[in-house]
């Protein structure tokens, strides 16, 4: 049991509860935009692969992380492109068009790794890392959390950034109407298609910026259906946060814990199936689900189209 | 004024049903084209190893677990319930199969173990889906999540059964023990096609019957078209998405036992068909009729079955089919609002699901000021 507290051991434990949490923060945090805007989006499954695998791709192409992660952004709204025309444009059914987005985009990007890189297994290495002076020499917190890569600390930024102006801005405000009461975002002279525009883009942009965080730097390379199902665990997050993006990042953290004890059992001794820690996620998020079924609240306007004029 | 005879209506409703698969399947062709692959090749492939010689057999059997699992997707569907756990749902049937069967064939005769291992199956099925469905009634907690959170559960669980307890010890890879060919479903006279293609086929009947004809039937529709209404005229709305969870996800988990007693004899651990992302499509374009299901799950099982080894044959793999599958949903939605604007008639979409589906913004000039 002395080596549970060991100081590497401790230091593993931490960069990879970071590291499993990230992925699903950032995509979860997307999912609360378009879903405060009153779009679901149960796409995200998809969209975190394509930006997973663009961010892969681009990473192996240029050597350069951050470009990667950029092209990660661009695969996420290009895939959430077709919920942007088809659903707030066209509105056409969320449900049908979000699961059309998850197939193709497990799909495609599955036959085109396959066909590229099956015959030389490429792994991406280490993104280079920032260490903080100061904080970054503390032992065994300092290496876990102060010499993560500087992508890590973008990605944070970008959450609470989010958090703040959802909560604290007129942009937030309008975000929110869009998906409280539509008609009376409307009525105050805002323009519903164009806030969920917005929000679908965001939404798309940062669910592939997590794909590409789990490609790039989780795991530091691609295979078929990486995602595994965090797409929906991002949305059971969602609907048990209500909207608020600390409670998101908290949630997210508790995920990471979920992922990291496992394999931390491991190490000192017990043996737990690998099918196991696989499924304590969704174990996790059932009960979650059993206990808080009462408090996930969703927008009212969620899932539904606006019509202008509509009862 | 739209009064058009039976017949028009039929004609539009098939325009709008095959458009979309033809679409898809065009556009499937140019996405081959754009990374490389022929997809002439494809589908000439498609037709080779789905139809020619013999092939046209296996996808006949390939249809049997296909359309239980359509049924079942219809039963739920009908009354607005979306059952998206049917990937677990199915494999927790196969494994109740291929886990059981090696042991009940020993000790009880053919035929009873056969109905032992179905009844099991569905029970199951029925059991799995409690939880989503009590959330459901008591809360109103979103079923397309549970379900599907439910399922990736049930794969983990199903893993876990195979390569615990039903491995079959004499093989080193994960898997159950063989079934022998003398308890596997018999074949029909002068085919290779096992007998569950009958069963699908005459479930197929029963539930179109029994959803168009029946008092229960009907409420299902009414529970469907407006819980609300449902609880005016006396129906329990608990026990009805109970029960519904339970039929869908009891006749999902039959057509894995199906699967595994008619074709395959065993299980591997990780083998994970996914036969519902493939079949959902296709009973929103049968518009949740069973027997019109038959046709769509029909042209299905010969691109899945031909598609398998057309597929490498191109340079692609079988993921492939999810791209087209997925190509299907979107021009689907793409087809019916088209079809809307154009007043073309039925909808493939339920009033539930419709009232989501909104009619486009108005132009600017359009708009009348307050």
């Amino acid at each position: 049991m002395s080596d549970m507290l060991s100081a590497a051991f401790i230091t593993v434990f931490i960069t990879t509860v970071i590291a499993q949490a990230m992925p699903l923060m950032l995509a979860s945090v997307g999912e609360t935009i378009g879903e405060q805007a009153g779009v679901l989006n149960l796409g995200i499954e998809g969209v975190m692969l394509v930006g997973a695998y663009a961010g892969f791709v681009v990473t192996l192409s240029t050597g350069n992380f951050w470009i990667g992660m950029l092209a990660g952004v661009v695969g996420g709204v290009v895939a959430n492109l077709a919920m942007l025309v088809l659903n707030v444009w066209l509105g056409l059914n969320q449900i049908v068009i979000g699961l059309a987005i998850t197939l193709i985009g497990e799909g495609i990007t599955s036959v085109l790794y396959l066909q590229n890189y099956t015959k030389s297994p490429a792994s991406l290495g280490q993104a280079p890392k920032l260490a903080i002076p100061g904080l970054g020499d503390i032992p065994v917190v300092g290496p876990a959390i102060f010499q993560q890569s500087g992508i890590f600390w973008v990605a944070l930024l970008i959450a609470l950034v989010l958090a703040f102006a959802l909560a604290r801005t007129n942009w937030g405000l309008s975000t929110r109407s869009a998906g409280q009461k539509p008609s009376s975002l409307d009525a105050a002279g805002g323009s519903v298609m164009r806030t969920r525009s917005i929000a679908v883009l965001l939404g798309g942009g940062l669910a592939g910026l997590g794909g590409a965080y789990l490609s790039l730097i989780t795991t530091a390379t691609f295979s078929p259906l990486l995602t595994n199902g965090l797409g929906f665990i991002a949305i059971v997050i969602t609907m048990l946060s209500r909207g608020r993006i600390i409670i998101v990042m908290i949630t997210s953290l508790i995920y990471g814990l979920a992922v990291a004890i496992g394999p931390a059992l491991q190490v000192i001794g017990f043996t737990i199936p690998a099918d196991l820690i696989k499924m304590l996620p969704f174990l996790i998020v059932i009960v979650m689900l059993i206990l808080f079924a009462r408090s996930s609240v969703v927008p009212p306007a969620l899932g539904s189209a606006y019509t202008r004029g509509a009862r | 004024m739209n009064e058009t005879s039976t017949a028009q209506r039929f004609a539009q409703g098939f325009v709008r049903s095959v458009v979309p698969v033809l679409l898809a399947l065009i556009v499937s062709g140019l996405i081959m084209l754009a990374i490389g692959s022929s997809p002439l090749e494809f589908f000439a492939g498609v037709w080779k190893y789905g139809i020619t010689g013999t092939n046209w057999q296996r996808s006949l059997s390939l249809m049997a677990p296909l359309l239980i699992v359509a049924i079942g997707l219809i039963v739920a569907f009908r009354g607005q319930l979306w059952n998206l756990g049917y990937n677990g749902q199915y494999l927790l049937g196969a494994v109740t199969a291929s886990g059981l069967g090696p042991i009940l064939f020993d000790v009880l005769p053919a035929f009873l173990a056969t109905i032992v291992i179905f009844v099991v199956a569905v029970l199951v099925g029925a059991v799995w889906s409690l939880i989503p469905a009590i959330l459901k009634a008591r809360y109103g907690t979103n079923e397309i999540i549970t379900s599907l959170v439910m399922s990736f559960i049930a794969v983990g669980v199903v893993n876990l059964l195979i390569k615990g307890i039903f491995k079959d010890p004499a093989v080193s890879t994960p898997q159950t023990a063989v079934i022998g060919d003398d308890y596997l479903l018999p074949f029909i006279p002068g085919t290779e096609i096992h007998i569950g293609f009958v069963v699908a086929i005459a479930l197929a009947i029963v539930a179109q019957y029994v959803l168009s004809r029946t008092s229960f039937g009907l409420r299902v529709d009414i529970f469907g078209a407006s819980p609300k209404a449902a609880r005016h005229v006396g129906l329990n709305s608990t026990w009805m998405v109970i029960l519904l969870f339970a039929l869908s996800s009891g006749l999902i988990a039959l057509a894995g036992s199906v699967d595994i007693l008619g074709q395959f004899a065993y299980q591997r651990a990780d083998w994970d068909p996914r036969y519902g992302d493939a079949v959902m499509p296709l009973v929103f374009l049968a518009r949740f009729r069973p027997v019109a299901a038959i046709p769509f799950v029909a042209f299905y099982a010969v691109l899945a079955t031909g598609g398998t080894l057309a597929s490498q044959q191109a340079g692609l793999n079988v993921d492939f089919l999810l791209v087209i599958v997925g190509l299907i949903l979107l021009f689907m939605t793409i087809t019916e609002y088209l079809g809307n604007r154009r007043q073309l008639g039925q909808s493939y979409l339920p009033a539930g699901l419709r009232r989501t589906v909104l009619q486009p913004f108005r132009k600017e000039s359009e708009r009348t000021s307050a």
